[in-house]
């Protein structure tokens, strides 16, 4: 019902974007003299007669005019059909409306700084920065700022755009009154898109509920059980509910049950909406696990190398995102896309050094690595904090990742963990095709199985041992990007993943990708599972402690490896 | 007797009555020399110098079980910690009236958090005599049903170092939890009293350091004992070449674990110190990070020969006080750099270079 509910935050941040800076023409309802022909159409005719120019009087008399007059300038300013109506008084409601000293030219003003960027109310014209003494606020009261909400709505229910239209029916949901009714009852006959209809008739149903008439509150019980709607809900919940004494609230016995029956409805679908969101989070926390580990499964599993500086290279990989931000704060999303490559060449470029310059020669000594590259772990830690400080580095979310897609008020999805699922996938099957298609892949492949035999076949082992390093590291790097989207950046960041990859790679079992692919979405929606039982801390030490007894029961993972390779 | 004190390899000797020399000394100077005397340690020194004597105990026990068996253990920091919760509970008891809130029986986190009674696993740590054995036990019991469960289903090599991390990190994140009933994020801290003297007292102070001495040395000892038995012959085989030991009819997985349970009571017999000279245990001595700076102190010093271990523990610590007191930035530096040098460059770590240079001045 509320799917476009994220568009239209989009389109009121363009609103705002657009009260800042008239050059930028966006897709707007506000905008436009086509709109400002078919919304003079809906607006009764007398008031356009009477004065010469009704939105500029009525303009004037908002800002030097009494309580009393400003309540009278908001009425006639919401019928004057002005396109600039709607922004004026959504700017009213939000105090962001002010009045230039002269008391004659009304301004919209956004803080920048110290000083105020103002921009002129009725024709959007950037009238530069001003201090704050220059600016006088148009203040409302409260009675006055709830009939203004009530005003806006209605603007917006005669918007061309469906999803403002939309987000006003919404609105109106938990206050509607006799009033409200009679008008949305006007402008259902002229509504054509099904969303904002649907929402209509929610409103009625909702209304009904408290007519006398039994039949029409039984009807209206009806209607409701179909919606995800938490007002529907609490509402036919008062109708169960039992008073102090014992006795139920509603006498009519028939009501009640059929209102136990709408309840019960709707409660199997808040399960259902609950468990898809279980699952969801599951999903994602799993996604970020298999990032994490989808570098080490390549280290680990292909090359039997432990990388304790796994961790690290991810952090690098946040870092760089951070980096580039730095570089261009003007486009952060771009930002974000162009540290992927970025992250990937530098974790990569750091990997390959860490590789020629230390694990090689300690090839066949795997505890000796181990110890080695968790030198190699602080070591980075060290230059990282040296250069950008202990402190956690804030990294802009892009603005499409930010926010949540509303798809009823049961279940909402927030974007950025839906991103991190796809970047996951994305990333994943692209390691994948390197290791199928490409000829690194194959000698990867063919020097995991049986290293002499590739050398005597002609593979320059050394070489291919460099590049899978490179390749596991940059993996590690690119990942860090994701993770710079969730968590804070800071030198630390690693660390607090190295143990949990590592659990993902022997779960799934050594040298399978597919394996660390299924061991990351089932311990994440497993967490997740056990969380609201057990709380966060205690369902990843159960997560642990399984994992510790399944190592023991089988002791090569989920999906081990078969022949005589897994033998050595 | 002879033969128990003293073996063949001269640097033993020398670690062993350098040891013995400390104990004796540090104590003497400072009964004897006045406070003013350069040479008259503070409580402060005393403290520090007992601290180091518990981390080298635990170094020589993570060298049996890493140097003679083999096995790298990444979460033997979590047997430490809980000798230190033991004894730290006991030491917590022992405040009784004198805490903030001034409840006889229930340490001040617990009133904090409102709880009514003692928890069951709180009981008897009042007494001593039940405190100390748990000092034991509680690593030595954790340690059992552990490498009882993994060394019986063959579990080896790295996927064995990495699930004990994970066990140090699950208990980590237990400890850290307010409902477990360890005081959670802060520990046990504030203690006052140990058998009825004030710890924080210099007598105390200098006593808890000579027992600290005493019993590393008893621990290298044993351990050293151990070693030269057969028991510690077949280890020492099982970390060369396990499946020759199986197929030669020795149950592998038993002799791993006896070593590995005794190495974890050192553990918890060293944490058990140090708790007392440092005041406080805390969750964070079961991070990751801890169990693998023990592990750096082991392949600093030179593993499989016990002294290297003391060495390790006792040269890095101190490095480590100095350079994060003078360079804090530093100190990761040097020790990721020491990591990676050693490994690459000094297998077998400072005993090695030890050895080699003995072996080139005999011939």
């Amino acid at each position: 019902m509320k799917a476009n509910s994220f568009k239209w935050r989009m389109s009121l941040l363009a609103l705002i974007m657009l009260c800042i800076r008239p050059s930028i023409a966006l897709d707007e309802p506000a905008d436009g003299s086509a709109q400002f022909n078919s919304e003079n159409q809906k607006v009764s005719k007398q008031q356009a007669e009477t004065v010469l120019d009704p939105f500029a009087d009525a303009l004037s008399r908002l800002l030097i005019g009494s309580m009393k007059d400003r309540e009278q300038a908001i009425e006639h300013l919401s019928v004057t059909g002005h396109p600039r109506s709607l922004p004026i008084l959504e700017a009213l409601l939000d105090g962001r409306l002010y009045a230039l000293r002269d008391k004659k030219t009304a301004v919209v003003a956004t803080e920048s700084g110290q000083d105020y960027r103002i921009a002129d109310a009725s024709t959007e014209a950037d009238l530069g920065l001003v201090e704050r003494s220059e600016l006088s606020k148009v203040n409302i009261t409260n009675s006055l700022r709830t009939k203004l909400r009530k005003k806006i709505s209605i603007l917006q229910l005669q918007s061309d755009d469906a999803s403002v239209r939309l987000f006003a029916v919404n609105a109106m949901v938990k206050t509607a009154d006799a009033k409200t009714l009679e008008l949305l009852k006007e402008y259902e006959s002229t509504e054509t898109d099904e969303d904002v209809l649907s929402s209509m008739r929610l409103i009625f149903a909702l209304n009904d509920l408290q007519n006398s008439d039994k039949s029409v509150r039984l009807n209206a019980m009806d209607t409701l059980k179909e919606y995800n709607s938490l007002e529907a809900y609490n509402r036919l919940s008062v109708l169960i509910e039992k008073d102090n004494a014992g006795n139920f609230i509603e006498a009519d016995n028939e009501v009640r049950k059929k209102a136990q029956a709408a309840l019960k409805k709707i409660d199997a679908r808040l399960q259902f909406y609950n468990s898809v969101e279980t699952v969801f989070f599951g999903l994602s926390l799993g996604a970020v696990l298999v990032l994490a580990a989808i570098g080490l499964a390549i280290t680990f599993g292909v090359m039997g190398v432990i990388n304790m500086a796994h961790g690290e290279l991810m952090m690098l990989g946040a870092y760089t995102t951070y980096v580039m931000q730095q570089i261009m704060p003007n486009h952060i999303g771009l930002s974000v896309i162009l540290a992927i490559p970025a992250a990937f060449m530098i974790s990569a470029l750091v990997g390959v050094a860490i590789e020629r310059g230390i694990i090689r020669f300690l090839y066949g000594r795997p505890l000796e690595t181990l110890l080695a590259t968790f030198g190699i772990s602080l070591f980075l830690q060290q230059t990282v904090r040296s250069i950008f400080s202990p402190l956690n580095r804030s990294v802009t979310t892009p603005e499409w990742m930010s926010g949540s897609w509303q798809i009823n008020d049961f279940l909402s999805l927030t974007w950025n963990r839906f991103y991190i699922v796809l970047f996951c996938l994305l990333v994943f099957a692209a390691l994948l095709q390197i290791l199928k298609k490409t000829r690194l892949g194959l000698e990867v492949r063919a020097v995991a199985q049986n290293r002499n035999m590739a050398k005597a076949m002609g593979i320059p082992t050394a070489q291919v041992d460099a590049m899978t390093f490179g390749l596991g590291s940059g993996i590690a790097g690119v990942a860090g990007v994701a993770l710079s989207q969730i968590t804070n950046v800071g030198p630390n960041l690693g660390q607090s993943y190295i143990v949990d990859s590592f659990m993902v790679v022997v779960f799934g079992g050594v040298g399978n990708l597919w394996g660390t692919l299924v061991a990351g979405f089932s311990l994440g929606i497993a967490n997740k599972m056990l969380e609201p039982h057990a709380g966060a801390v205690l369902a990843k030490i159960l997560v642990l402690v399984f994992i510790i007894l399944f190592i023991q029961k089988r002791p090569r993972g989920l999906f081990p490896q078969k022949g005589r390779a897994a033998e050595a | 007797m002879k033969s128990l004190f003293l073996s063949n390899d001269k640097t033993a000797n020398v670690v062993l009555f350098l040891l013995i020399a400390l104990i004796v000394l540090v104590p003497l100077c400072n009964a004897i020399l006045p406070s003013a005397s350069a040479l008259h340690f503070s409580a402060y020194t005393v403290s520090l110098l007992g601290k180091y004597l518990t981390f080298a105990l635990l170094g020589l026990s993570l060298d049996l079980v890493w140097g003679y068996c083999g096995i790298l253990a990444l979460g033997h920091g979590a047997f430490f910690a809980l000798g230190g919760y033991a004894m730290g509970m006991y030491l917590m008891r022992q405040i009784g009236e004198r805490g903030v809130y001034g409840d006889p029986v229930l340490p001040d986190f617990m009133v904090f958090l409102d709880w009514k009674e003692l928890p069951w696993y709180w009981y008897g740590f009042d007494q001593f005599w039940f405190a100390l054995p748990m000092v034991f036990l509680a690593p030595g019991v954790l340690a059992f049903v552990f490498g009882w469960l993994a060394f019986r289903s063959r579990v080896t090599g790295v996927y064995l170092s990495i699930i004990t991390q994970a066990l140090t990190y699950a208990l980590m994140l237990a400890f850290f939890r307010n409902e477990m009933g360890f005081g959670g994020n802060n520990g046990l801290t504030d203690f006052k009293d140990i058998l009825g003297f004030n710890i924080q007292s210099e007598a105390v102070r200098v006593a808890l350091f000579m027992i600290s001495g005493l019993a590393l040395i008893g621990a290298f000892l044993l351990s050293r004992w151990i070693a030269c038995t057969k028991l510690g012959r077949v280890v020492t085989a099982v970390r060369d070449h396990e499946a020759r030991v199986r197929f030669l009819g020795y149950r592998v997985e038993m002799f791993k674990l006896w070593i590995f349970v005794f190495a974890a009571m050192l553990a918890g017999l060293a944490g058990a110190l140090y708790v007392p000279q440092v005041g406080i245990i805390n969750p964070s001595e079961f991070s990751p990070l801890n169990s693998l700076e023990i592990v750096v102190w082991v392949a600093i010093g030179g593993r499989g020969t016990l002294y290297g271990a003391i060495i390790g523990a006792m040269l890095v610590n101190y490095g480590k006080t100095v350079l994060t007191g003078l360079l804090p930035e530093i100190w990761l530096f040097t020790l990721g750099a020491t990591f990676v040098l050693v490994t690459v460059f000094m297998p077998n770590g400072l005993a090695g270079l030890l050895l080699k240079k003995g072996r080139e001045t005999q011939t």
